[in-house]
């Protein structure tokens, strides 16, 4: 039979990956990667290790840990900075999934559609990794690699996702496109977040994502829209060529040049909605 | 592992594989088989429980995080006494269980909801039941009883002579609400071996098979094609064309060629890899036109030009009828395959007894299921035996053999009960869909706006292999030219095989794509004379005293212009709140649309009898031998109605016995919307045949009244009382057969197809996101002359449940093999996407049909899409020609039409 490892603490199961294991927290993306097969995989279940779990505020940010999950960051008060990351929390499949799938894997996962993805990109999240040799701090977008691919060593247990405090107040808004309301993987999804003093964004952090490999930031349009006077002209400064580094692809949720147009549509909603 | 958790309160431990899904636990080892499984993958949310208070989804929960924690299920639900729980007393009443295989797991949704909000907003009840999907209902009814559950209102049962007509609860509801129905995977005999099917991963490829006598050492058997009897099946007596295990040859992704069978974890411990198939690929045949193409290659060899079947109806002068039309419409439409995505996979089992295997299945038809086994094993029809369990969904998909033949040849040779499930990838990879179409439609009238002239031409995509292709290319041509009276009619209709998955029955056999054209045809004609959409379709509606295009001359119950008038005030009103929000708005744009529809009740133009038999024994028991299956839509309950009334004692009275080939005698199958009208006049028969017995008996006249306590039965007449002692009497048999009068069709499609049609017309109010292509449905109004209504409840589910697949058929389903086999990729409606829907039920008396009740399962959907389509040109100018119009369709249509305009 297969190891099945359900350690308390953290020693152990850092310990465990030694030798290669399957991680198994939420399960949301374990088991329907086994439809209709047996489970031979050896299993680490990192769902018991208490310190992995729960949103702690720190002084300069936010470390959420790797098995909290989506219904516990919508629980849990937090400043609207995260607002979007709730509004995607509650894009994540239905309830059942909310209640079950877990931040962490939501990025180890490393879906282009992941609903976490883009929001945690414009949260300028980094991800600690951490293993028997120690723990090294990776920012997001270095972390997911590619399609499925990530830049986690066999030995590495992603242990908590942290966002850094902003120097001024902040706002993050999300939204998603799907052909369905629920249990839907987006055709389009962006997330954006506003740093903002005196009326004016100091800094302006914008990702799409399901429309391109691994979910990306748009630099260009961040720094048309830096300086700007926060009002409802905001959303004119985006331009078609800030979509550059999106590479989108044809399927059946719809066409390259589909998700490029609509992209620029949810783009200029999130900014009037963040704006007001 | 040892595990030890609290589940349902009861302290328990099990003991296994600590990965092993919770679903598996509660269902396999703790036989706690309320939750269901419907895709292990979280995508359809049937296995929701309670995990610590919170819907989890019980596939997708380790057994190993279990330990110490709180478990509840279905099966805890109650008011602690053996009594329902308000919640579950909600669905009973309400009729928010129809098929019941996403009962539990909307149960345990809404529990979790309402422990924390006791009156809960319709925004938060659909936001809790977000995740579990349901294809029957439409979900209305189900967040009604949510809404309800803190005063659930009274189950009341009528008293003697007044069921019909009256709203009471699905006889077998009670089941489905406490999770104790018993659906194909759930009473597998636990010394079963299991079966597992090897599926082709190409659409046409030719195969070896290697040595398979490793694997065969590993397991109980390795069935190929040389093991089945018989190794061809198919609907129509004539086109056995489907093998059971692909011989040499597969034709599409999907198809059956190895089963595996031993013990369950042997059998799933195979890997698809270590079975030795040398794949010979080769380039498939997708679509009409590669089909049709001069130089296409043969999907059956004996099938020349790949053609299944063609043929039409002609009436009248349509060309010279067109030359003198004042306006006149075209257009070309497409839909894409369709999968009927039942919340329950395909499932069953079979066990030999001596010379004769007995086969319990989930299935529509269980008599069909009797002969094709039969057939395939080559034994006498009388050796088989079919007992249907409940069915989670069938739409149509269940008419064809699935697990059937695979678990009768593996138990028949190895002497062993044998259990098939199907994964929810393989249902769809395996199982039958709807027709893809490609239609051309010219429609023209005259300057009253008048039809005149119709020309329809339906070119069917049917896949690999025949199904039921022949009976949608037959009944198209029929229902073609709409709900209309027109004189000079050509249609056509025409099947061609290609390396698709096998399209056939889904509820509405092709009907539903023929709207879809009409409909638009109807529109442009609408807007071209400047006459409103509605009016236009009240004038050419068609009317009892009307002669069909097959020369049927409509002798009653043709209620498609009550329809119209009742919807008259809701679409007037719709258009008006629809001008006023344009008016404001810019980016998002309101339209309101209407689509109708005629659909023949039964079989075309062929026989298609039911047999039904009441008993009063002895004993004073009185028993319905149905044998229909209710597959969700409530034949159970609709059936004892009429027989309660015609025979003149309380529905409550009645015991039921369904749909076992051994016990009941043939209703025929439940499709074509025929079991009301058909089944229902029989049992109607069977009624009256047993009341006058009883009133012979009696010596009373026909106006007696009946009372029945114990083997005591009393006769009122008048004034006088005579009472029947019934342990002196023997059995007494009521008897009913039915077959609706029809006739064959000539070579030009003329005569009787169908002894009655039900009519529908539809509203729909839709709203447009302009940028995005986004359609969200605002609301229906649907009117369906359904003849009479035995049980409105259970009539406004299925008008409800059709809707929501009408919508999904319209805006989001789409299987492309490969690609969308499962329940994420493919999209059915869930509760956010179904608006609210509002039920007229016209009655207008069909003689012939028990009470003058006609059909309705399969009407509720044929109007939708139309209704739907035209709400979106409405909105936009844009006509959709391709289905489903998924966001990236419309707005590709909205923005390639500013371009033409500016």
């Amino acid at each position: 039979m297969a190891d099945y490892l359900r350690p308390r603490v953290l020693g152990e199961a850092l310990q465990a990956l030694n030798r290669p294991h399957i991680v198994l927290a939420g399960g949301t993306d374990f088991y329907p990667a086994r439809v209709g097969r047996s489970i031979t995989e050896d299993v680490l279940d990192i769902s018991d290790i208490a310190a992995l779990r729960g949103i702690t505020p720190e002084t300069n940010g936010w470390r959420l840990g790797a098995t909290t999950t989506w219904s516990e960051l919508v629980a849990t008060e937090l400043p609207a900075l995260f607002d979007g990351l709730k509004q995607a929390a509650l894009e994540v499949g239905g309830r059942q999934i909310q209640n079950a799938g877990t931040l962490a894997g939501n990025l180890c996962n490393a879906s282009p559609a992941a609903d976490g993805v883009p929001c945690l990109l414009a949260l300028n999240a980094e991800v600690d990794l951490a293993s028997q040799s120690g723990m090294r701090r990776l920012p997001l977008a270095e972390f997911i690699t590619g399609v499925r691919r990530t830049a986690l060593r066999p030995d590495e247990l992603l242990v908590a996702i942290w966002v850094p405090r902003p120097p001024s107040d902040a706002r993050s808004v999300f939204g998603k496109l799907g052909a369905r309301r629920y249990l839907v993987i987006s055709i389009a999804m962006a997330a954006v977040t506003l740093e903002i003093a005196e009326q004016r964004i100091v800094s302006a952090r914008i990702a799409v994502g399901a429309c391109s490999p691994v979910a990306v930031r748009l630099a260009e349009l961040e720094a048309a829209i830096a300086g700007a006077i926060i009002d409802a002209d905001l959303e004119d400064r985006i331009e078609p060529s800030h979509l550059a580094p999106l590479t989108p692809i044809d399927d059946a949720r719809g066409s390259a040049d589909y998700r490029r147009d609509v992209v620029l549509t949810l783009l200029r909603r999130l900014l009037r909605a963040a704006a007001s | 592992m040892k595990i030890s958790f609290t589940l349902n309160g009861v302290a328990t431990l099990w003991n296994g594989v600590p990965t092993a899904r919770l679903s598996g636990a509660l269902r396999d080892d703790l036989g706690l088989t309320g939750t269901k499984v419907g895709c292990d993958a979280g995508d359809c949310g049937a296995c929701t429980v309670l995990l610590d208070g919170r819907q989890v989804c019980a596939c997708l929960t380790a057994m190993g995080q279990v330990a110490s924690r709180r478990v509840e299920t279905v099966e805890g639900l109650g008011d602690g006494s053996g009594g329902l729980a308000g919640l579950q007393q909600s669905f009973l009443v309400h009729g928010a269980a129809q098929c019941g295989i996403c009962t539990p797991a909307m149960l345990m949704a809404a529990e979790e909801l309402l422990r924390r909000v006791a009156r809960p907003s319709r925004a938060e009840v659909e936001a809790s039941l977000g995740g579990v999907l349901c294809r029957c209902t439409g979900y209305g009814k189900i967040v009604d009883a949510v809404l309800a559950a803190a005063a659930p209102p009274p189950t009341d049962m009528p008293s003697a002579g007044a069921a019909v007509g009256a709203r009471i609860v699905r006889v077998d509801g009670r089941a489905k609400v406490t999770g104790g129905d018993l659906f194909g995977a759930d009473a597998i005999p636990r010394d079963a071996l299991w079966l597992r099917v090897v599926r082709s991963p190409y659409a046409r490829a030719r195969f070896e098979l290697g040595d398979l006598e490793p694997l065969r050492r590993r397991l109980a058997a390795v069935l190929t094609a040389v093991d089945v009897p018989f190794n061809g099946f198919g609907i129509y007596p004539d086109i056995k064309d489907q093998p059971v295990l692909a011989d040499g040859h597969v034709r599409f992704r999907g198809e059956a060629v190895v089963a595996l069978v031993g013990e369950r974890a042997a059998v799933l411990g195979v890997r698809d890899e270590e079975v030795p198939i040398t794949w010979m690929p080769e380039p498939p045949l997708f679509g009409i036109d590669a089909a049709t193409s001069v130089d296409a290659p043969l999907v059956q060899d004996s099938r020349p030009g790949n053609l299944l079947l063609e043929g039409g109806v002609r009436r009248g002068d349509p060309a010279g009828a067109f030359a003198a039309c004042a306006a006149v419409a075209e257009g070309l439409f497409e839909t894409a395959f369709v999968e009927h995505a039942y919340i329950e996979p395909e499932a069953g089992w079979a066990q030999r007894f001596g010379d004769r295997i007995e086969i319990h299945v989930s299935t529509q038809t269980p008599y069909m299921d009797r002969d094709e086994v039969a057939s395939v094993m080559r034994l006498r029809p009388e050796a088989v035996r079919i007992v249907p369990t409940a069915c989670g969904g069938g739409f149509g998909g269940k008419l064809d053999l699935s697990v059937q033949p695979l678990v009768a040849v593996a138990a028949w040779t190895l002497n062993r009960a044998v259990a098939c499930v199907y994964t929810r990838p393989e249902s769809m990879a395996a199982s039958t869909k709807r027709h893809p179409a490609r239609i051309k439609a010219r429609f023209g009238c005259d300057a009253a706006g008048k039809l005149v002239a119709c020309d329809v031409w339906a070119t069917f995509d049917t896949g690999a292999y025949a199904s039921w292709g022949p009976t949608v290319a037959s009944r198209v041509p029929v229902h073609a030219m709409g709900p209309y009276a027109i004189a000079n009619v050509r249609t056509w209709g025409e099947a061609f095989f290609t390396n698709g998955p096998p399209a056939g029955a889904f509820r509405g056999f092709g009907v539903p794509q023929a709207a879809i054209a009409h409909e638009a045809m109807m529109d442009a004609l609408a807007d071209e004379l400047a006459i409103d959409r509605l009016e236009f379709r009240h004038r050419n509606a068609l009317r009892a005293g009307d002669t069909t295009a097959t020369g049927q001359t409509l002798a009653h119950s043709a209620g498609l212009a009550e329809c119209l008038d009742a919807l008259r005030p809701h679409w007037l009103r719709a258009r008006e709140k629809a001008a006023a929000f344009n008016a404001k708005e810019g980016v998002r744009r309101r339209g309101v649309g209407i689509g109708c529809m005629w659909y023949g009740i039964g079989n075309t133009s062929m026989s298609n009898p039911s047999r039904m038999t009441i008993a009063l024994t002895p004993a004073g028991t009185l028993t319905l031998y149905s044998g229909a299956v209710d597959i969700g839509q409530g034949s159970n309950t609709i059936l004892i109605q009429i027989a309660a009334d015609a025979l003149g004692l309380p529905a409550a009275q009645f015991a039921l016995v369904a749909g076992d080939t051994d016990l009941t005698p043939d209703a025929g199958k439940t499709s074509a919307s025929r079991q009301t009208f058909v089944s229902g006049k029989a049992v109607e028969l069977a009624g009256l045949d047993l009341r006058r017995q009883i009133l012979r008996l009696a010596n009373a006249g026909p106006d007696a009244r009946l009372e029945l306590q114990g083997v005591a039965l009393a006769v009122h007449d008048g004034d006088e009382v005579r009472t029947l002692d019934l342990s002196a009497c023997g059995p007494l048999l009521g008897q009913g057969v039915f077959d609706p009068p029809t006739t064959p069709l000539d070579g030009d499609g003329q005569g009787v197809p169908y002894a009655t049609y039900a009519f529908a017309a539809q509203v729909a109010e839709v709203e447009v996101d302009l940028d995005l292509g986004t359609v969200k449905v605002l609301r229906i109004v649907a009117a369906h002359d359904v003849g009479k209504a035995i049980n409105p409840t259970l009539v406004e589910g299925q008008i409800q449940g059709g809707v929501a697949q009408g919508l999904g058929l319209a805006l989001m389903e789409e299987y492309l093999p490969g690609r969308t086999e499962n329940l994420h990729d493919y999209l059915i409606p869930t509760v956010g996407d179904v608006p609210e829907i509002e039920c007229i039920l016209i009655e207008d008396r069909e003689p012939l049909g028990p009470s003058g009740a006609k059909g309705v399962g399969e009407p509720g959907l044929v109007p939708t899409a139309p209704a739907i389509l035209g709400a979106v040109h409405h909105a936009t100018g844009v006509r959709a020609t391709r289905l489903p119009l998924l966001p990236h369709r419309l707005r590709e249509a909205i923005v390639s039409a500013k371009g033409k305009r500016s």
